[in-house]
């Protein structure tokens, strides 16, 4: 049951509106930050305030939620946004990416191909690619307006420089229909190519940093790299443990004080799924958890 | 007013000028910056700017330079493609032929590194702002350059916070001449250095203006700097020029009382 004391969704109308104003002007022009007011949310910054006030602009009585931390439902994070949302949204909530109209989400992309339809919400800590070099917001700003990016090319050179090859992992930045570098938070690498041809609305929220952008449908997203370092988007060198899983982005989970280890899905849903259909790792149980 | 007489494009290609400046100036509200400034810089010419502190050396050069937005004047660049107003041209454009036709080095090596980033990567920017995106390109042309500012190439990835002073601006001049400049702008290149590490500079920057066919303006306190460097100078006093001509004629036959004080002041040291 909605809690009475909340405005739907928790923003009034005035604020939401304000969002979506925001979110169309992002979706207007892919990968351009869009400043907003980012309002108090009742959970600290770095908890993804960003994610949940487009999430609370977007959704509508009939919406069904999915919130997933590190492509897993059950963390304390993806709890807690999901639960704030069942208070003050009453919306229906699910754990199955498939089924869920609006997904939120933190530091992933589900493996299950997302749908017309769709919106996937990120978290974003930084939006600004361009930071980590340059930390004056006038000239990054700048840079955009005149797609001044050998500076991004130069974060890619120093990785190969100091480790042999392009080190970054997560946060991999991207270019967005040919026009704007983008940061598509701090996703690993091995969601990059997910980005781009998607069916679903994806949008980022950045909370403590105010800002809002957006891909829409279909995007064109490439990641950026160098002609003798292409762009690679790689993952550990096993199969899901549970489910077997050769090509999803796989948590290496310790199991035993004595370093025992092994690599499972990170994201619940697709691994259940799997497991519910037959499919076994080497220590998978069907069915279960 | 000579602004409207001025020959934008001479039929004699080999005689234009790279740079033509016109009644150039800049107020601090009510202060002068630079004033009525105008000069023409040929290709190959390394013009000299001296005076002392306040006279308007490091504003004119900034106007020059894109850096600042001048009040009133012209400043024509010849670009490729013809001469252009660079005062009225678009900042993407003319962001763009500073990162290209220009180069502009710093008196302060922090103002003109990336002092978080190695001296590989400060040396590639511009060719990766340019385009470049073959990274062994891009290293073997950065190791070309260091050698060419005496940096041995071990050092290809250590950070500018590990030079010396000497070897900041030796790596502040490679990152500006990377992308094969037609001007050059320096603001006091030896400023803050030892005597001996300044002649060493001195040497380089003349070797490299020489074998590239640099045009330079240099702006500098500092007499025996222009009479290495400069084919002509230029005297400011309160932001005006008081007097310009070749280097050797001012310096040995000084008209203008002010470049009399100047060049007895220094002859006195
Ligand atoms: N940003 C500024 N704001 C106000 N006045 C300035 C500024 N920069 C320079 N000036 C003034 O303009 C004059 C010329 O300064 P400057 O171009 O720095 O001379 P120089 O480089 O020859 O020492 C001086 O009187 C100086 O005080
Ligand atoms: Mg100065």
């Amino acid at each position: 049951m909605t809690d009475q004391a909340y405005n739907f969704a928790y923003l009034d109308e005035q604020t939401k509106g304000m969002i979506r104003r925001a979110i169309l002007k992002g979706l207007a022009v892919p990968g351009y930050q869009v400043p907003f007011a980012s309002r108090e949310m009742p959970m600290p910054y770095g908890w993804g305030t960003g994610g949940v006030q487009v999430t609370a602009a977007c959704l509508t009585p009939e919406d069904t939620l999915k919130v997933i931390d590190q492509g897993a439902d059950d963390t304390t994070n993806a709890v807690s946004i999901r639960k704030f949302f069942q208070r003050t949204a009453g919306v229906a909530v699910t754990e199955a990416t498939t089924e869920a109209s609006i997904i939120q989400t933190r530091h992933r992309i589900p493996e299950t191909t997302l749908s017309a339809g769709q919106i996937l919400v990120y978290q974003v800590p930084i939006p600004e690619p361009l930071r980590f070099l340059e930390p004056r917001e006038t000239e990054t700003r700048k840079m955009h307006e005149l797609e001044e990016y050998g500076l991004m090319q130069v974060k890619l050179y120093e990785d190969i420089a100091r480790h042999g090859q392009i080190a970054t992992a997560y946060a991999y930045p991207v270019r967005v229909e040919g026009r704007y570098v983008m940061d598509p938070s701090p996703i690993p690498k091995f969601d990059n190519p997910k980005l781009s041809g998607s069916a679903a609305i994806q949008l980022f929220g950045a909370g403590r940093e105010q800002r809002i952008y957006a891909l829409p449908p279909y995007s064109d997203v490439v990641s950026l790299d160098f002609d003798d370092h292409p762009f690679t988007a790689s993952k550990a060198a096993h199969d899901c443990a549970l489910c077997g899983a050769s090509d999803s982005y796989l948590d290496e989970v310790i199991t035993d004080d004595a370093g025992g280890r092994m690599f499972v899905c990170s994201d619940t849903d697709f691994c259940g799924g799997r497991r519910a259909g037959g499919h076994l790792g080497a220590l998978g149980v069907a069915g279960a958890l | 007013m000579g602004v409207m007489d001025m020959k934008l494009a001479p039929p004699d290609q080999a005689e234009a000028p790279l740079l033509s400046v016109r009644d150039l100036g800049k107020m601090y509200g009510e202060r002068i910056g630079c004033a009525d400034v105008s000069f023409d810089l040929y290709p190959g010419e390394v013009l000299g700017i001296v005076g002392e502190s306040g006279s308007g050396k490091s504003t004119l050069l900034s106007c020059l330079a894109g850096h600042l937005q001048p009040d009133q004047g012209q400043v024509v660049f010849q670009t490729a493609t013809g001469p252009r107003d660079t005062v009225t041209m678009a900042e993407a454009e003319r962001r763009r032929m500073a990162r290209t036709d220009w180069a502009f080095v710093h008196q302060n090596p922090r103002d003109g590194l990336r002092m978080g980033v190695s001296a590989g990567g400060n040396v590639g920017e511009r060719l990766m702002a340019i385009g470049a995106r073959h990274y062994g390109d891009i290293r073997a042309q950065a190791i070309d350059w260091l050698g060419r500012v005496e940096i041995r190439p071990d050092r290809i990835d250590d950070r500018p916070r590990a030079f010396s002073g000497g070897m900041q601006q030796r790596l502040q001049i490679a990152r500006n001449l990377v992308t094969g400049p037609k001007l050059v702008f320096m603001d006091e290149p030896t400023g803050g250095l030892d005597v001996s590490v300044q002649a060493r500079l001195l040497d380089l920057l003349r070797g490299l203006v020489r074998e590239m066919g640099l045009s330079a303006i240099i702006v500098t306190h500092d007499l025996a700097v222009v009479r290495l460097l400069a084919d002509r100078l230029m005297v400011m006093k309160d932001g005006h020029v008081v007097e310009q001509g070749l280097t050797d004629q001012v310096l040995d036959d000084p008209q203008h009382a002010y470049t009399q004080l100047l060049v007895s002041s220094v002859l006195q040291v």
